[in-house]
């Protein structure tokens, strides 16, 4: 449980271990799985020469999709590079979810490095099984495997000959795996399906309403489980009584679930009274007849606004010393001319359209689980820890997840409808209310920056000094860990890329006082905004275009030796040697967007245009808004972005997640905000806590891909970063003020 | 507890519900038609849109006795044989990303094209308001409503 823990943990950057899965998993997931000897003798085998891979009799195929799906398409996209490898009809490939087991490696969806981490174990696994049906094919004809070429299902000859995957299986099983040697991958020009469309395999299924998510599985005997959680963050049941609720038809039981109080954790639920009746309904009138009496514990004094004070107190004080070139406080003092802002980000919940959810049934010393979660391992691990049986007996299906945003990756909502069904004695359907999400979750980190930046007489930058203080993710569980990581100052402050002499990067402590956990591209959001917003003020300052200003600063290309430039700059887990922070890269796709959005035209009263670029995830975006401000109220007619993310696999799903990223973007910008008053969120529903509506995001949204042979890199989080600052700077065209909070008033 | 009748999809059924029980929780719960999604209870994001006499309306606010005897249909009643072309424009232009509030804008959809074949960006905008997509698929839903409305006239 403890190691657990900690291997699934590089998405709370408490640690900066740079491992790199990738050699590892391959010894794993191929030595384990040769079955040749298993089969011999059995003439109907299948031929299964990997875990995400199986070719039956018939030439059927099927591949395991062991990452999750909320939406990015992955659960299409690494199938098909294995396809693609492989050399498969597609048509005759059917995709499988998996469950959470350690065979498949990682299956934390989350972090965007699904593709980056699995395409050349995916192509290696597809490119292994296709010579190992090569091999068959020339065993049958009795020539070298070299005169045989896999094509669309089938093994050919230079006679022209043919045998079909479904006729090679079973002799394929019976081969020892190639050598490392033996196995070619392909050229890009021979790819088949990476860089090409394709409609993602739940197509169909979603818009005839067949698709499974979380709570659709079919659970016979299955009861509805609400809890009243404590409403403040820590808070515990004092004393509750049921009678009202017991009298609600349909009402089977009501019991208290125990908290950990707090700190909190980021798998175990938060404790409460817990409603079980026949139907949702009846729970839902249960719940609320509910009489209980709370302990609020250490955070019933929060205020998030008075909070954010705090902190910017913090900010504007020297702090923790993080990157240092040159000295900053000095060249500021010298500074012929000066910009300085501060910047406020508020708490923002990620409201995916799907609550969190989860089927449990608990039934002779197993349970297994229905679930959207973005983690079936931690979910698996915590689950079994929580009704104290071992991993074996639990088993997690993962559902399609309803959107996931980093929500899903925490598994405490699974924990809880475990603990409810093995408490209640039935299967379970935990369902959490909109109100029930807004009001729990694993808030995005409130943040208060302060930025100064320095310029000589000649115009030229000289001092960069960027001060945030943000409750660490680390502080949710752990009271001590308050003050940011350096993965999570990697995003945006330690890896600050213009070359600029003189720079200090600080934080300062702050502590979670409400469950703060990680949010489509995290830390990046807050950093990019208030970075993004500065160096468009820097290029007022100097009297130059914005774009132009940040080719400028980013000087000559190269490769940027960021570990140089601070011992704790994380780049997401990858060596620099392997993914570079690379500056053409990064001017390139700041010259593609200009393009792209025809950058510098004039534009009518009302209208404007506003760019910003950032890294994260290791892909480059640029992005340019187009906004129009029409009595009082923005609209945004058009977004434009260039990114280059390397292979793109799919390139279709990658713009969508572009025009996806932009209107979470846009919720960033002009709508959501949490706020904490004596401990409780006050916010409940999407009247409350808005989110943006068709008529709120961008009308049209344009992507530029770059093309690449580049490693893959991430596509689900890096667009939204920059939507946020471009939109404030657009903004800035039209209106004449700097915007320095979000969600933006005008 | 009480009986209601009504009709879905064309056929008739029966429940035992709580007359203030929301339709959508007679839909999933009684009826086992999980294709119309809950995302807020309270008529805020449409994820719950069914027709009744083919008019949008959210299940989620809808108690089973006013539905009378009109006609309930939902996502899984609108194609007829084969797909409904609003499903198949979803599919030409590749909507959906998780999918969750993709029943829900469908409905919606329908309803729209079925009350105005042609229809503006801002009657699209009217129309499709009360659907929220956190995914953010808004600029592909706007498409593959023009590319319905367009295939629907020609
Ligand atoms: S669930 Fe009915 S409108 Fe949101
Ligand atoms: S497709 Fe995910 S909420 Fe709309």
């Amino acid at each position: 449980m403890k190691d657990k823990i900690v291997k699934i943990d590089r998405r709370t950057f408490l640690k900066t271990t740079s491992i790199s899965a990738t050699g590892l998993l391959l010894g794993m997931h191929f030595s384990c799985t040769n079955t040749a000897k298993k089969l011999m003798g059995d003439p109907s085998a299948n031929f299964s020469p990997n875990v995400y891979l199986n070719i039956n009799g018939s030439g059927d195929v099927t591949i395991i999709a062991h990452r999750s799906e909320m939406g990015t398409g992955i659960k299409t996209s690494l199938p098909l590079v294995l396809a693609d490898e492989l050399e498969v009809d597609w048509e005759k490939v059917k995709v499988v979810q998996a469950v959470g087991d350690a065979k498949y490696g990682d299956q934390n969806t989350d972090g965007s490095y699904s593709v980056r981490m699995f395409y050349p174990i995916m192509r290696k696994a597809g490119a292994t099984a296709r010579r190992m049906l090569e091999q068959a094919a020339a065993n049958e004809w009795k020539i070298d495997v070299s005169e045989c070429k896999a094509k669309n299902h089938e093994v050919i000859n230079s006679d022209g000959d043919v045998l079909g995957f479904g006729y090679l299986a079973d002799k394929a099983a019976l081969l020892p795996m190639p050598e490392e040697h033996e196995v070619k991958l392909k050229s890009p020009e021979e790819f088949k399906f990476i860089g090409k469309k394709t409609s993602i395999v739940d197509l169909e299924d979603i818009v005839t309403g067949k698709a499974i998510f979380g709570l659709d599985t079919k659970l016979e005997g299955a009861k509805v489980a609400l809890v009243k959680r404590p409403p403040v963050a820590g808070g515990k049941v004092k004393s509750f009584n049921a009678d009202a609720a017991m009298q609600i038809p349909g009402v089977q039981k009501v019991f208290e679930i125990t908290s950990p109080g707090f700190p909190l954790q980021l798998d175990a639920p938060l404790g409460g009274v817990v409603v079980v009746a026949d139907n949702t309904w009846a729970a839902m009138k249960g719940r609320n007849a509910l009489k209980v009496v709370w302990d609020n514990g250490v955070n019933g004094n929060y205020d998030s606004d008075a909070y954010m004070e705090t902190m910017m107190q913090k900010a504007k004080v020297k702090g923790k010393v993080r990157r240092k070139q040159g000295d900053a406080d000095k060249a500021l003092q010298a500074a012929s001319k000066k910009v300085e802002a501060e910047f406020r980000v508020h708490h923002l919940s990620h409201a995916p359209m799907e609550t969190p959810c989860a089927m449990a049934h608990f039934k002779d010393g197993k349970i297994e689980v229905w679930a959207p979660t973005q983690e079936p391992q931690w979910a698996r691990g915590a689950v079994g820890g929580a009704v104290g049986l071992e991993e074996k007996n639990v088993t997690v299906n993962v559902t399609l997840l309803g959107g996931g945003f980093g929500r899903k990756s925490k598994p405490d909502y699974v924990v809880e409808a475990a603990i409810i069904s093995r408490e209640s004695g039935f299967p379970i359907k935990l369902l959490w209310t909109r109100e029930d999400d807004i009001q729990h979750d694993y808030y995005h980190a409130n943040c208060a920056q302060h930025i100064s930046v320095g310029l000589d007489e000649s115009g030229a930058v000289n001092a960069w000094r960027h001060r945030t203080v943000f409750p660490a993710i680390g502080s949710t569980s752990n009271a001590k860990a308050n003050e940011p990581s350096g993965a999570e100052l990697s995003q945006g402050v330690l890896d600050m890329p213009y070359d600029i002499p003189n720079v200090s990067c600080e934080s300062n402590n702050a502590s979670a006082q409400v469950r703060v956990g990680w949010l489509r591209s995290v830390a990046n959001i807050n950093h990019a905004f208030a970075i993004g917003c500065v160096l468009d003020e820097v290029a007022e300052k100097r009297g130059v275009d914005p774009a132009q200003n940040l080719l400028d600063l980013l000087g000559n290309d190269r490769n940027i030796d960021m570990d140089a430039l601070s011992k704790e700059f994380w780049n997401y887990s990858e060596k620099l040697e392997e993914f570079p922070w690379n500056t053409a890269r990064f001017r390139n796709v700041i010259e593609e967007v200009k393009k792209l959005s025809g950058w510098g035209k004039s534009m009518p009263a009302g209208s404007a245009m506003g760019i910003a670029a950032h890294r994260s995830f290791l892909s480059y975006v640029a992005c340019v808004v187009e906004v129009k401000v029409e009595n009082g109220k923005v609209k945004i007619p058009k977004a434009y972005y260039a990114v280059d993310c390397g292979v793109a696999v799919n390139p279709e799903r990658v713009k969508a997640q572009f025009e996806g990223g932009a209107v979470f973007g846009a919720s960033i910008g002009l709508k959501s905000k949490i706020t904490v008053k004596k401990g409780i969120v006050q916010q409940g529903n999407f009247d409350t806590y808005e989110v943006a509506r068709i008529t709120d995001a961008p009308v049209e949204t344009e992507v530029f891909i770059v093309p690449s042979n580049e490693k893959p890199t991430g596509v689900g989080e890096p667009p939204v970063p920059p939507f946020a600052p471009a939109l404030c700077n657009a903004l800035y065209r039209v209106t004449g003020k700097r915007i320095r909070q979000l969600p933006i008033t005008v | 507890m009480s009986a209601f009748k009504f009709t879905l999809n064309q056929k008739e059924v029966e429940v035992d519900a709580a007359e203030d029980t929301p339709l959508l929780w007679v839909l999933r719960d009684n009826l086992a038609m999980t294709g119309t999604k809950f995302g807020c209870g309270k008529a805020l994001c449409g994820a719950c849109t069914v027709h009744l006499d083919g008019q949008p309306v959210r299940s989620c606010s809808l108690p089973i006795s006013a539905i009378g005897e009109k006609k309930v249909t939902t996502i899984e009643g609108i194609a007829n044989g084969e797909l409904h072309p609003v499903q198949k424009s979803w599919i030409a232009e590749d909507v959906p990303q998780c999918g969750y509030c993709q029943s829900g804008q469908i409905m919606t959809a329908v309803a729209l094209l079925n009350n105005n074949s042609n229809p503006t960006d801002e009657d699209i905008d009217e129309a499709m308001a009360g659907n929220i997509c956190r995914c953010g698929t808004y600029v592909r839903i706007r498409r593959a409503i023009k590319r319905a409305a367009k295939e629907g006239n020609s």
